[in-house]
C-alpha cells in the first residue's frame, strides 16, 4: 500500500472509501452471529435491556445448562450428527460411483439413465413430500430416521452429487486408468485405487455440500418425525418456543450456538474447500 | 471416448490370445460393473423421485383426507378449486413477490460486493469470509437470531431507539413482514452469488478495461459499458438459478412469521405444507405440488436455453 501511495499520492481516498465500505457492509453479514453468541451469555433479563448491549454485563452459563436440560437437546444433536455423517459417507461412495460409470464406462443405456437421475435435479424435494411421507406412513417408517438418511442418500438431492463427480471424472486424464489396465486391474479395482484417490476435490465438495444439507434439513423432520428425542437440531431449535409461555431467548440462542460454532470452525480452517464446493451448488442445472 | 480396453503396447498385446475374445469379455464385465456401480442411485432415483412425482399427479387427482378417510377420484376439481380460492391466488402472489424482491436485491447485492473484493486490496480476503459466512451457518439458527433482532422489543429496535427512531414491528405487520424475510434471506446467501460473481469478473481480461480507461472512460463507466456485458450471461444465469431455488424458501417462513401477518408470507412451499400437514388435504396439497413442479419446470427449461445461447464458456 506504501508504494502504491508514493506512486499515486491521490489514489490513496479511494481506498479509504472502499475499505470503509465493505466494512460498513459486513455489519449485517457478521454481527447476527456475533450477537447469537454473546448474547447466549447473557441472562434473560439483560436481553431486552435498553439501550441494547452487545457485551454481557453478567456472564452467565445458565442458558447453556437450559438449553440441555429443558430438551434433550444433547440427544437431537447426536441424531443430526450421525444422520449427516451417514448421508454424507452414503452420498459419497454412491454418488462416485454412479458419476465414474457415467463418465466412464460405455454400456447400453447409459444416456437414458444419466437423464433419468438428471430429471432428480429438477424436482424440488417440496413437491413429492406427499407421497414420500404417504409412503414412509405405509412402510411404518413414520417417526423413524431412515427417511431422513434414504431420501437425501439416493434421493433428488444426490443427484448434484452424482453430476459433480461425473463431471470431475470426465475431466480426468485416462492415461493412469489404462496403466492400471495393463497392470491387470479391473474395473473395480481401476475406480478403487486408481480414480478414487484422484477425486479427493470433487469428493470433499460433495462431503461438504451434503452434510451442510443434511444438518440444515427442516422441512424433512418436520414432517416425518413427532417425538421430541428423535428431532434433529433445525426442529429441536425451534421447539424452545413452544416449550414456555415465554419465550426462553437466551435458552434458545444458547442451543443454536452450539449448532453453528462447530461448522462455522471447520469453515475458517478449510475456507478453500467450502467456498468451491458450495459454489458448485450455485450452477447446478 | 477413449476405450480403455484396447491394449496399447505391442508387447502387452502380443501375450493376449488372437481370437480377440479377452477384449468383448472385458467389455461384458465392464457393463456388468457400469450397470452395478449406477444401480444405487438408478433405483434410488427411480423409487425417491420418479415415482414419487407420478404419484403426486394421480394423488392429485383426488380428494383425500386420512383423518376421515377418504379418498376419491374427483378429476380434476382440486385444480378448480384451487385456482377459485383466494388463499392460493395470495400464496402465488407471496412468491412471486419473494422471488422477485430476492433475484433483484440478491443479484444487485452480489455484483456489488463481488466489484468490491475484486478490487483487491491487501485484507480483502477477510471481507471474503465475513460475507459467505452466514453460508454455513444452519438456516433455522440465521432465521432463529434475526426472529429476535426483528421482533418489536429486539435489537434493531433498541439500536433505532437509540438514535431516536421507533421502528415497526417488522415481523408482525403487512408491509414490512415480507421485506423483512427477504433481506434476511439475501444476508444469508448472497455470498454464494457473490463467489460466482467474482470468479466471472476475474475472467474478463484486465486489457479490455485498461483500454477503455486509456480512452478516457471513468469508472464507472467502464463497468457499465465494458465489464458488465461480459459478465451479463453469468448474470442471467444465475438469476434464473436464484429465482428456481428463491420457489423452495420454507424453513425461514416457518421461523421468522409462520406465513403471517394475514397470509401475506404464505409462499407456496408454505401453502402446500400447511394444506398437506395441518388440514390433512393430502389431494389438495398434491395439486400445489403439482403447480409448483410445473413453474420450477419452466424456469428450469428457460435455464438450459439461457445456458446454451448465452454460456459459451462452460467446461
Amino acid at each position: 500500500m506504501k508504494s502504491e501511495t508514493r506512486r499515486r499520492p491521490r489514489a490513496i481516498w479511494p481506498k479509504v472509501v472502499l475499505y470503509a465500505l465493505m466494512a460498513v457492509m459486513s455489519v449485517p453479514f457478521v454481527f447476527p452471529t456475533l450477537w447469537m453468541i454473546l448474547s447466549s451469555f447473557k441472562p434473560q433479563s439483560e436481553l431486552f435491556r435498553k439501550p441494547p448491549a452487545l457485551w454481557p454485563e453478567r456472564w452467565t452459563v445458565q442458558p447453556y445448562i437450559d438449553a440441555v436440560t429443558t430438551q434433550p437437546f444433547l440427544q437431537q444433536y447426536w441424531n443430526s450428527v450421525y444422520i449427516a455423517t451417514l448421508v454424507t459417507l452414503g452420498t459419497m461412495l454412491f454418488a462416485s460411483m454412479a458419476g465414474y460409470a457415467f463418465a466412464r464406462i460405455r454400456f447400453p443405456g447409459a444416456n437414458a439413465m444419466f437423464l433419468v437421475v438428471l430429471v432428480g435435479m429438477m424436482i424440488p424435494s417440496e413437491v413429492t413430500i406427499v407421497p414420500l411421507f404417504r409412503a414412509a406412513n405405509a412402510l411404518g417408517l413414520l417417526d423413524t430416521h431412515v427417511p431422513l438418511i434414504v431420501i437425501p442418500m439416493l434421493g433428488a438431492p444426490s443427484v448434484l452429487a452424482t453430476f459433480i463427480m461425473r463431471q470431475f471424472f470426465l475431466g480426468l486424464p485416462t492415461e493412469l486408468e489404462e496403466a492400471g489396465r495393463l497392470d491387470g486391474l479391473g474395473r473395480a479395482g481401476i475406480f478403487t485405487r486408481i480414480a478414487l484417490p484422484l477425486a479427493k476435490p470433487a469428493l470433499s465438495a460433495v462431503a461438504i455440500i451434503t452434510f451442510l444439507k443434511s444438518w440444515n434439513l427442516y422441512l424433512e423432520p418436520l414432517v416425518f418425525i413427532s417425538t421430541k428425542t428423535k428431532f434433529t437440531l433445525p426442529v429441536g431449535l425451534t421447539q424452545y418456543q413452544d416449550a414456555y409461555g415465554e419465550l426462553q431467548w437466551n435458552t434458545q440462542l444458547a442451543g443454536t450456538t452450539m449448532t453453528v460454532i462447530p461448522v462455522l470452525l471447520v469453515f475458517l480452517f478449510a475456507q478453500k474447500q467450502f467456498v468451491q464446493g458450495l459454489a458448485q451448488t450455485g450452477l447446478k442445472g | 471416448m477413449v476405450s480403455a480396453a484396447t491394449p496399447r503396447t505391442g508387447r502387452r498385446a502380443a501375450t493376449r490370445r488372437p481370437s480377440g475374445r479377452p477384449r468383448s469379455a472385458i467389455r461384458r464385465r465392464d457393463a456388468l460393473v457400469g450397470y452395478l456401480f449406477i444401480a444405487p442411485q438408478l433405483l434410488g432415483a427411480v423409487a425417491l423421485v420418479i415415482a414419487p412425482l407420478i404419484a403426486v399427479l394421480y394423488l392429485s387427482l383426488h380428494d383425500w383426507n386420512p383423518l376421515a378417510s377418504t379418498f376419491t377420484f374427483i378429476g380434476l376439481d382440486n385444480y378448480t378449486k384451487m385456482f377459485s380460492d383466494p388463499s392460493f391466488l395470495d400464496s402465488l402472489e407471496a412468491s412471486g413477490y419473494f422471488s422477485l424482491g430476492l433475484v433483484v436485491l440478491n443479484v444487485t447485492l452480489a455484483l456489488a460486493l463481488a466489484v468490491l473484493l475484486n478490487q483487491k486490496l491487501p485484507g480483502t480476503t477477510a471481507f471474503r469470509t465475513f460475507f459467505f459466512s452466514p453460508v454455513v451457518v444452519s438456516l433455522v439458527a440465521w432465521s432463529i437470531v434475526w426472529s429476535f433482532l426483528l421482533q418489536y422489543d429486539g435489537g434493531i429496535n433498541g439500536f433505532l431507539s437509540a438514535i431516536g427512531v421507533q421502528g415497526p414491528n417488522w415481523l408482525r405487520s403487512g408491509p414490512t413482514a415480507m421485506a423483512s424475510v427477504i433481506v434476511v434471506q439475501v444476508f444469508k446467501n448472497v455470498g454464494l452469488n457473490m463467489i460466482l460473481f467474482l470468479a466471472a469478473l476475474q475472467g474478463v481480461p484486465m486489457e479490455l478495461r485498461e483500454a477503455a480507461r486509456i480512452d478516457g472512460a471513468r469508472e464507472w463507466r467502464v463497468f457499465r459499458s465494458v465489464t458488465l456485458p461480459m459478465i451479463s450471461p453469468t448474470v442471467l444465469l444465475v438469476s434464473v438459478i436464484t429465482v428456481i431455488g428463491s420457489l423452495e424458501v420454507f424453513a425461514q417462513i416457518a421461523v421468522l412469521t409462520g406465513g403471517g401477518p394475514g397470509n401475506s408470507t404464505t409462499v407456496l412451499v408454505y401453502y402446500l405444507y400447511q394444506r398437506a400437514f395441518k388440514y390433512h388435504q393430502f389431494g389438495f396439497a398434491s395439486a400445489i405440488g403439482v403447480v409448483l413442479f410445473l413453474i420450477v419446470l419452466v424456469l428450469t427449461l428457460a435455464q438450459f436455453q439461457t445456458r446454451k445461447r448465452w454460456v459459451h464458456d462452460e467446461v
